[in-house]
């Protein structure tokens, strides 16, 4: 049954649309008109991008050029001083061997490096509508005065209860194993642990390459140093030991970056060895989440129960795609996600002629939406030859006004998280709330500000003083 | 003739976004990408409840699919390992392959079922892969739309016309 009455109107053809968000084939004279940018341009988490939206990084990247300098120089002077020695004295399959590590792991340096971790975008508009109406009803209270404290869902996984945490910057549910990433700013899933090292988070989708990364790194290190010992002690039992160093000087420097750097690596790779077999993550080892010390019953769901297969799925599964699409160009019409600090109704203001314009009424309407805005007035903005119109657009939102208020905050953080001074660990929410205070748009659902006010000395609070707690404790 | 199949353009301009309704994320299996089969009370007039689930089961098998553990996946890892990932450069992943499957089968779900009742289905990997976004349309045109105080699907035509869809 048609739903349109009318016969004429409906010719009833067929004609292609494309769902995809990302084809800007489809209204080539609007992109003209304006400059078509694409999404990463206007991301919304505190991450750079570079080759025009192909690589994404975090956006403190000073300590993973240090990287880059420690590996490209040692191997450099190992292969310029040492293996022309080694290769006649022993075997050329030395500096054979040598290169196809180093290439390994510049390789899996920079893709885990360049490569998305797994970030989740943010919730358009409506969805956070949506969330918000269920999070009222589930409480039995309706709009307006002090809201309860931010909630968590429960959800039972193989047999344990898992709580699903509210993400206030994201306005999303957060999927079970995500965590948002306060340097970055990101929800990530399966997030393990932010790496100043490769300058980005470790999520799910770089973790395998981060692994490979430390492991590769683990038997460079090794092989160097090994050769390079080996180089020293031939060459002494030709010369003399002093002689030696001096004729090779640069043996002694790469001896003593491996020396040091192989017992933090090979000790990380051993780590990292452990969490893949038993299937956790750096975050849930460090919180403790699935160890025995809290309760007999306490077990991880996620493990499937033997070393083999977990290794196997953790290096060998399937890697999901990007979710955040960042190369795709940004309707003119589409809905943006809410932006943290200005909240929902911001974009009440941004959107004049869009579909998605008729959904504003319902998220400034504080009662719910089940009441007389459900019908809406024909819109102007309705009848524009929106051709082009494509469903789907988590499109971030085009501007940040509040970066400033964020980063002295997050400024704040790394200090407190530094652990081990290999990993970032970071509490899961304790940054969003102050900064979406400092917001104070006028049209903000008066609701909104309870809800942080309260966040922030309730669970949120207490969850990132807890984390911190077992972050020292550890 | 052909008045099943519609053109979904011309949906949007003659017809006004009611609401939408959003398909959650099922975790009881953990974190494998599946969509609670729950029927949403505001489609209750609008599509047929068998119909909403036979639709949302797919889609769970759909992305069971491309998730799936097991001899092939394990051979694509193995390979683009060993090629340390350059294999990527010319080749897409299972993964991949099996979305773009998901995102005919929705176009052609929306052009079949949802559009002909004034829904929409939005693929979910253009949400975060956390809904399924149904938007629910008041179609401008039908004699019978009219503010309906209840819930979301005011009396669409293929109500009958008259009366609106109250449940």
């Amino acid at each position: 049954m048609p739903p349109g009455g009318g016969g004429p109107m409906k010719d009833c053809e067929y004609s292609q649309i494309s769902t995809h968000s990302s084809s800007p084939m489809e209204s080539p004279h609007k992109k003209n008109k304006i400059a078509a940018r694409r999404k990463w341009e206007v991301f919304p988490g505190r991450n750079k991008f570079f080759c025009n939206g192909r690589i994404m990084m975090a956006r403190q990247t000073g300590v993973f050029y240090l990287t880059l300098i420690l590996i490209l120089v040692t191997s450099g002077l190992f292969f310029a001083f040492d293996c022309p020695y080694l290769a006649v004295k022993i075997t050329p399959a030395i500096p054979v061997v040598g290169g196809i590590l180093f290439f390994f792991v510049m390789g899996t340096l920079l893709r885990t490096s360049f490569s998305d971790p797994g970030v989740l975008p943010r919730a358009t508009p409506d969805e956070a509508a949506d969330l918000e109406r269920q999070i009222d009803i589930a409480n039995g209270t309706s709009s307006g005065g002090y809201r309860p404290p931010p909630r968590t869902k429960e959800v039972i996984i193989n047999g344990q209860t898992v709580k699903l945490k509210y993400c206030f910057t994201c306005k999303i549910f957060r999927p079970p194993r995500a965590s948002h990433c306060s340097l970055c700013d990101n929800c990530v899933e399966r997030f393990d642990h932010h790496c100043p090292w490769v300058g980005n988070c470790v999520g799910k989708r770089n973790y395998r390459f981060f692994y490979m990364f430390i492991l590769s790194l683990s038997f460079l290190t090794v092989f160097i140093f090994a050769f390079v010992i080996t180089h020293v002690i031939l060459r002494s039992q030709q010369t003399g030991f002093l002689n030696a160093l001096k004729d090779s000087p640069a043996s002694v420097l790469e001896a003593v970056v491996c020396f040091f750097s192989v017992w933090s690596i090979v000790g990380l790779s051993g780590f990292h060895t452990y969490l893949i077999s038993s299937n956790q993550t750096t975050n849930e080892d460090i919180k403790g989440s699935w160890s025995n010390k809290r309760g007999k019953e306490n077990y991880n769901p996620y493990s499937y129960g033997n070393i083999f297969t977990n290794c196997c799925v953790a290096l060998c599964g399937p890697i999901s795609p990007s979710l955040i699409d960042r190369r795709g160009y940004i309707q003119p019409d589409t809905p943006q996600p809410a932006a943290p600090s200005n909240g929902i109704t911001m974009y009440g203001a941004m959107q004049s002629q869009s579909d998605m314009a008729a959904a504003t009424p319902l998220l400034q309407s504080e009662p719910s939406l089940t009441s007389d805005e459900m019908h809406l007035p024909g819109k102007p903005g309705l009848g524009t030859p929106c051709t082009s119109l494509t469903l789907g657009q988590p499109t971030p939102p085009s501007s940040m006004p509040n970066l400033t208020a964020e980063a002295t905050l997050s400024d704040i953080l790394p200090m407190k998280d530094e652990h081990g001074g290999h990993q970032f660990l970071t509490p899961d929410e304790a940054p969003s709330p102050p900064r979406m205070l400092g917001a104070g748009s006028p049209l903000t659902h008066s609701r909104t500000m309870h809800v942080l006010g309260l966040a922030s000395q309730d669970s949120l609070h207490e969850d990132s003083v807890r984390g911190l707690v077992k972050l020292s404790s550890v | 003739m052909a008045t099943e199949v519609h053109n979904l353009q011309e949906l949007r301009r003659s017809a006004s976004l009611a609401t939408k309704v959003f398909i959650q994320r099922d975790y009881s299996d953990g974190t494998i990408c599946q969509f609670q089969t729950k029927f949403p009370p505001e489609l209750d007039s609008r599509i047929e409840r068998q119909l909403f689930e036979e639709t949302v089961k797919t889609l769970n098998g759909f992305y069971a699919e491309a998730e799936k553990i097991g001899g092939s996946s394990y051979l694509e890892g193995c390979l683009a390992c060993a090629t340390a990932y350059f294999i990527f450069l010319c080749m897409e992943t299972h993964y991949e392959k099996v979305l773009k499957k998901i995102s005919r089968y929705i176009q052609e779900q929306n052009e079949k079922v949802f559009a002909p009742r004034g829904l929409l289905l939005t693929d979910p990997v253009e949400r975060g892969m956390r809904v399924i976004e149904i938007s629910i349309y008041e179609d401008r045109c039908s004699s019978g739309s009219s503010s309906s105080g209840s819930s979301s699907g005011s009396g669409s035509s293929s109500a009958g016309g008259g009366g609106a869809g109250t449940r």
